[in-house]
């Protein structure tokens, strides 16, 4: 069996000291499993992007542990940690922060560069998937020129062609249509899922709930419920 | 990911020109000043430069530097002629007497005589006519930016005639000799009719020239005469230094010239710095992305740092090529001529434009490497 893709373990995250100190998470106990879209939800400020910064390892939790396919961040050596995230988890940021001054082919291959494959064989797997995706014709295109929902799929494809295990998606259709926004869902759903990998969603858009097998609630920096929609129980 | 790094350095092309063209106009600025200084100063060393044939110059222990001399006695050439490993010693006069033309222009010129016989120290690089006319009576040469100002809309000639002191002087052949440190047309003469020209001062030798005999060096001779003479006897390139080293103590040349560098130093060094330091902070969402990625912080730092050489390196190419265009177009003109671009003063800049970009990358790169990756989800 599996072992689940994100295992957080009592999760506490304070920014500040003294009278400016803020508690931001609150004792998260979390899992997400393998082979499933896990979608955490809730109002603005309640901890969601904190919460998704420390499962990536971009930021260091207060205290608590967290563990990415059964390995523990906290125990890994600094340049383990930047590898396993290089390789293993991809980021759809609701920004989509590419390079402007790259195409959109050379954005998609960014993460390949960064494990140092040949820039030649980068941008041939880049134009491989932004095809899969239906931007085969832009690949030679600054960002610039494309509209909201194509640039999300090229985050979406820079986020997947490491063939990451897990995927983190902040409010990946904050910016888009609902239109484009469904669509980006199943390419992700379609692209992503598989039973060594999963999805992290982070949003507040209800109108793409029903593509998660799971959505844990947030408030004020704990994790009130668990509801599995295409499931008949609930946690 | 150093494609990468040069695509995001050129991407707003505003902001990199901006950039190159601070570092260019910087080195521009310090390469034209400190290269017009040095052929400045070189300008009060050129008359001893000049002389090729003799390695020694004696003067009078009061004698600092060339400009300004102190008479030596008839009986010290003879005293140092005499001083072992003189190969041989010449006498040289140099003198400032007001030149005259036909047409009523005049000014003070820098007349050189030269011994008689050997016209040692004669200019050997001439434009027109030859230096051994100047055993012709009455006979001088005129170097050519003198030939220009005392003859203005008169081409290059021999044959015009000049007054010195109420003698006259024939010009039989124009020198291309190194410019002086002023605008005084540079003449030379045989020492026995440049002494007709200076007037009535009864001590006439400016200067002994020496040539040490073989296996003897200019420096072992010149301690010699100074220790057997007691006259002042130094190499000519020690005596060329001394000159200089005597502008640099005694003028404001170096102080002027010195405020403007450390100004051109500092605008390069706060302009580029700035540009660079915008354009990285600028750029540090996009840092931020690579740094969650799985960028290493040492690959970001050659990234910035290949930033940073890239920009220096273009901007320094460019001012260089300006500064060579500079001196290229001035060295032609007869006020500015011998002052060029020097090697030394190229490479000084460069070094200085390195630590200049180096200083600002280092502020940049502490900005992304203090970066922090979660930035990246705040919206």
């Amino acid at each position: 069996m599996n072992p689940p893709a994100v295992h957080c373990h009592q999760i506490h995250r304070h920014f500040g000291n003294g009278d400016t100190r803020v508690h931001v998470l609150r004792g998260i106990d979390f899992t997400a499993a393998s082979g499933q879209i896990t979608f955490l939800a809730g109002p603005s400020g309640c901890g969601k992007t904190t919460l998704i910064s420390v499962i990536a390892g971009l930021l260091q939790p207060s205290s608590g542990s967290v563990s990415l396919f059964g390995r523990d961040l906290a125990s890994m050596p600094p340049d383990d940690a930047v590898r396993l995230r290089r390789k293993d988890i991809g980021f759809v940021f609701q920004q989509y922060h590419l390079i402007p001054a790259l195409s959109v082919a050379e954005n998609v291959a960014v993460p390949l560069l960064a494990a140092s494959m040949k820039r030649r064989d980068a941008l041939e797997q880049a134009s491989a998937i932004l095809d899969k995706l239906g931007l085969g014709d832009r690949l030679h295109q600054p960002p610039a020129r494309l509209s909201g929902g194509q640039q999300q799929r090229v985050a979406l494809a820079r986020a997947l062609v490491h063939q990451p295990r897990l995927v983190i998606c902040d409010e990946p259709t904050a910016a888009l249509d609902h239109e484009t926004g469904h669509r980006v869902m199943e390419l992700l759903a379609a692209s992503a899922v598989h039973p060594d990998r999963a999805v992290l969603v982070v949003s507040h858009d209800n109108r793409i709930f029903h593509f998660a097998d799971a959505i844990a609630h947030m408030d004020d920096g704990i994790i009130t419920h668990i509801d599995h929609p295409n499931a008949t129980t609930t946690a | 990911m150093y494609f990468v790094a040069l695509r995001m350095l050129s991407a707003d092309k505003a902001k990199y020109l901006g950039l190159v063209f601070a570092i260019a106009f910087s080195t521009f600025l310090l390469e034209n000043q400190t290269s017009i200084f040095a052929g400045i100063m070189k300008r009060t060393a050129n008359r001893i430069l000049d002389v090729t044939d003799a390695e020694v110059w004696v003067m009078d222990p009061a004698t600092q530097y060339f400009d300004e001399t102190k008479a030596l006695k008839d009986t010290d050439l003879l005293r140092v002629r005499a001083v072992p490993g003189v190969a041989w010693a010449v006498r040289l006069l140099k003198d400032l007497p007001v030149a005259r033309t036909a047409s009523g222009r005049f000014n003070q010129a820098i007349v050189i005589g030269l011994d008689d016989a050997t016209l040692t120290g004669a200019p050997r690089r001439m434009l027109l006519g030859s230096w051994d006319r100047l055993r012709e009576p009455n006979s001088i040469i005129i170097d050519e930016a003198g030939f220009r100002l005392l003859f203005p809309s008169t081409p290059l000639r021999t044959g015009d005639t000049l007054e010195l002191n109420d003698r006259r002087a024939t010009i039989v052949g124009i020198s291309d000799a190194a410019a002086p440190f002023t605008n005084f047309p540079i003449m030379h003469a045989r020492y026995s009719e440049a002494r007709e020209f200076r007037g009535r001062e009864r001590s006439q030798l400016s200067f002994v020239l020496a040539r040490p005999q073989p296996g003897i060096s200019p420096n072992d001779l010149a301690n010699r005469i100074s220790s057997t003479t007691g006259l002042r006897a130094r190499s000519s390139l020690d005596f060329a230094w001394d000159c200089i080293r005597y502008y640099m103590a005694n003028t404001g040349i170096p102080v002027n010239f010195g405020i403007t560098i450390a100004i051109a130093i500092i605008v390069g060094l706060v302009v580029s710095g700035q540009t660079f330091y915008l354009f990285t902070v600028e750029n540090l969402r996009q840092f931020a992305a690579l740094k969650a990625i799985g960028v290493t912080n040492p690959t970001l730092a050659r990234m910035v740092l290949l930033q940073a050489a890239v920009a220096g390196f273009s901007g320094f190419a460019i001012g260089t090529g300006m500064a060579a265009l500079f001196f290229e177009t001035f060295s032609r003109q007869l006020a500015t001529r011998g002052i060029i671009l020097l090697w030394q003063n190229a490479a000084g800049v460069a070094a200085l434009m390195a630590l200049v970009v180096l200083a600002a990358a280092a502020l940049s790169l502490r900005k992304v490497l203090q970066l922090e990756p979660a930035a990246v989800f705040r919206s």
